[in-house]
């Protein structure tokens, strides 16, 4: 192997030093698919602003000191996990506790036969060879080094299968939870998410944190959309202060597939989304929405993706961001259209509400199109809150803070209400009430 | 009721209101007519409490309390009431729900216990009669995709839902057809009391048909030139502002 950038050493020596314990371990296609992601990220390292994609969030908080693979095991309370449902959701859920199923957590009773949710540790160990060919095949070449950790470590996770024409009625919860083993502990899940033709379901990412303790959260899910499916997606990122995140959401769609993603940020001191969208097959459609809420000294870095690989396809992209305190929030959104993409229909917008005077949002949309029949639209605002709309709540009687949270609330809505399902709509919703009212009343912004 | 003594107010640095005195009784209405410019809806909106309006002098006692010296929302919850001239949208924010933050925070201020649910639809359904509103526009944004006379008939539906004791009406009657105009006078008389009082801020003298002033006042130069009742309104709609603004120059 190469000479090892400094910034990804420890990562290289780790996974060199526990390959062999690997789930599927000697399985020639996965091992070379372990080997080439250690050697990209031998190579190439951990990202930092010297980056393109990475100018405007340093990597420096996460690298400073190098986290240790986090291990399976780790204790998590079931209460903890009963406390944090999401009220009339009821979905099949699986927990992962630091990265790995915990069987005792999860709660897939009644799952019908068409729909299969196993762990990626148990389909390596017994069946790997079913799952090695989807494994990185929406993902491609790893865009940066957090992502080739994961591939080089890649042990477990959820792999989610529904068969042709069948639709799911209770969505499935994805429930990570970080922060359950000692300080310092990176994990690193992988999920497959494999819908058949005309296949129909709703899945939900969550990540929290059980206990604030410096931890990274490297998460990869990866999506294939069979022609004609539909997946409601939903990632949202709710960890402690000392919890870093990088996530990373990677779909391909079939012809006439639809994928409708919404993106929820409220708390973590870094937290990085990547989100690339191939829009393969002709007729598919993408409703990429994003919700970020920054406070204190969080950093929220949202980095999307679409390619218009087909014609007559529609992409749809809004990011909305509150930023107040010395919150700091990165919006990056490039849309590809390639040249046999006609008709392309896409719109994009990102648009900002800056609370105070520290907070700072960094917007790029970044527009390629090689074909010469396509609309695309996009628009990027940054703003305050109305005086003339505070001032018209507050003669009504409403309280200055209620007005303000009013507002702000507001600003993010139409992203939250696009949201599907009902019950994941509310708890949103009131999530985001809440983180607002809390936000704005510790940073006694006027 | 209301007593403003001596009000100056400046906006940008440019004097408005330049010694303006008026005292409103309780039960009682008054007009506040004037040319453009006179400072009417500066009046209007430095009683109800909207930054940007600097108070060089004077005083504003509205029920004993120096008005001035309260912040917008508790000149709300005291009973101050200001339709806009150009309500104001808000995307996002349910009709329904601004009314329930005010008017709760409002029965706070009071002493008095929250309406409930019920309660509250209930007097929603009620008021929501008075001018003639959908019940859909409870559950639209606030004013947003309203058209003109909508905006109108929300004011005044909030106006009735908040009950205030001092509404002002800034210029109502702008951008209203006949028949809007009707249902929005209809609101704010079935709203007359013996405990409520209303200034009219109008530039022209039709609203006065349907909502009958006790007094009227002309506004002139930022300050009030001449008082009468509504025969002074029927004067200014015969003979224009000229007159007035000729005297006020004289006066000064």
């Amino acid at each position: 192997m190469s000479s090892v950038v400094e910034n990804a050493a420890a990562y290289v020596a780790a996974q060199q030093d526990t390959a062999a314990q690997l789930p599927g371990y000697g399985l020639a296609a996965l091992d070379a698919g372990r080997a080439a992601a250690l050697e990209q990220l031998s190579r190439h390292g951990l990202p930092s602003q010297q980056d393109e994609d990475w100018k405007y969030t340093s990597t420096r908080s996460i690298t400073r000191a190098a986290f240790k693979p986090a291990s399976a095991g780790a204790p998590c309370p079931a209460d903890f996990i009963t406390q944090s449902v999401i009220e009339g959701l009821n979905p099949y859920r699986m927990v992962f506790v630091d990265g790995f199923l915990s069987a005792a957590l999860s709660d897939l009773e009644a799952l019908p036969g068409h729909v299969r949710l196993r762990s990626l540790a148990q389909v390596l160990s017994e069946d790997a060879t079913s799952v090695v060919p989807s494994l990185g095949r929406m993902l491609g070449d790893p865009p940066h080094g957090f992502a080739a950790m994961n591939s080089a470590f890649v042990a477990d996770g959820a792999v989610v299968e529904i068969e042709a024409h069948q639709h799911l009625e209770r969505p499935i919860e994805l429930l990570f939870v970080s922060g359950c083993g000692d300080e310092g502990l990176v994990s690193m899940p992988r999920t497959l998410v494999l819908m058949g033709e005309g296949s129909h379901a709703t899945i939900i990412e969550r990540h929290c944190s059980l206990k604030e303790v410096r931890s990274l959260n490297n998460s990869l899910v990866e999506i294939d959309l069979g022609k004609g499916a539909t997946l409601d997606y939903c990632s949202l990122q709710s960890q402690s202060n000392r919890s870093f995140h990088v996530g990373g959401l990677f779909a391909g769609l079939a012809e006439s597939a639809t994928l409708r993603a919404t993106t929820v940020s409220t708390s973590g001191a870094l937290i990085r989304n990547d989100a690339r969208i191939n829009l393969n097959g002709e007729n598919s459609t993408v409703h990429l929405d994003g919700c970020y809420l920054v406070f204190g000294r969080s950093h929220v870095d949202n980095h999307t993706h679409i390619s218009h690989n087909s014609a007559n396809c529609v992409s749809r992209e809004t990011y909305k961001g509150v930023l107040g305190d010395r919150g700091r929030a990165v919006f990056h959104g490039r849309i590809v259209v390639k040249q046999d993409a006609q008709k392309t229909d896409s719109e994009q917008s990102n648009q900002n509400l800056l609370l105070s005077e520290e907070a700072e949002i960094d917007t790029k949309p970044q527009l390629e199109i090689y074909a010469d029949d396509v609309k695309c639209a996009h628009g990027a605002t940054v703003g305050q809150l109305d005086d003339l709309a505070l001032f018209y709540l507050v003669s009504r009687g409403v309280k200055r803070e209620n007005a303000r949270r009013m507002l702000t609330q507001a600003f993010a809505a139409d992203v939250l209400d696009r949201v599907e399902s009902a019950p994941l709509r509310q708890y949103l919703q009131s999530l985001a009430s809440d983180r607002l009212s809390n936000a704005l009343s510790t940073s006694g912004a006027s | 009721m209301l007593k403003i003594s001596d009000l100056r107010v400046a906006v940008d640095g440019k004097t408005i209101l330049n010694g303006l005195n008026l005292e409103v009784g309780t039960g009682e209405v008054h007009a506040i007519m004037g040319p453009n410019g006179s400072g009417k809806s500066t009046l209007a909106n430095v009683i109800a409490g909207r930054d940007g309006y600097e108070v060089l002098g004077g005083t504003v006692e509205f029920k004993g309390k120096d008005l001035l010296d309260l912040d917008p929302e508790v000149r709300a919850h005291e009973g101050v009431f200001l339709a806009f001239q150009y309500p104001v949208e808000i995307p996002g924010v349910a009709n329904i729900a601004l009314l329930k933050e005010g008017l709760n925070a409002a029965r706070r201020y009071r002493g008095e216990p929250e309406l409930d649910a019920l309660d509250f639809l209930k007097l929603v359904r009620e008021k929501v009669k008075l001018v003639e509103m959908k019940e859909e526009f409870l559950y639209r944004s606030v004013n947003e995709g309203f058209s003109g006379g909508e905006k109108k008939r929300n004011e005044i539906f909030q106006m009735a839902m908040l009950e205030p004791s001092l509404s002002l009406l800034d210029e109502t009657d702008s951008g209203l057809d006949i028949d809007a105009l009707k249902i929005v006078s209809g609101g704010v008389n079935s709203l007359r009391s013996q405990d409520r009082s209303v200034i009219l801020v109008t530039h022209y003298q039709r609203l006065l048909d349907y909502i009958v002033p006790d007094y009227v006042h002309v506004l002139a130069e930022g300050r009030i030139v001449q008082s009468g009742d509504k025969d002074l309104a029927l004067k200014l709609e015969a003979e224009g502002y000229g007159w007035i603004e000729q005297s006020a120059g004289a006066a000064a």
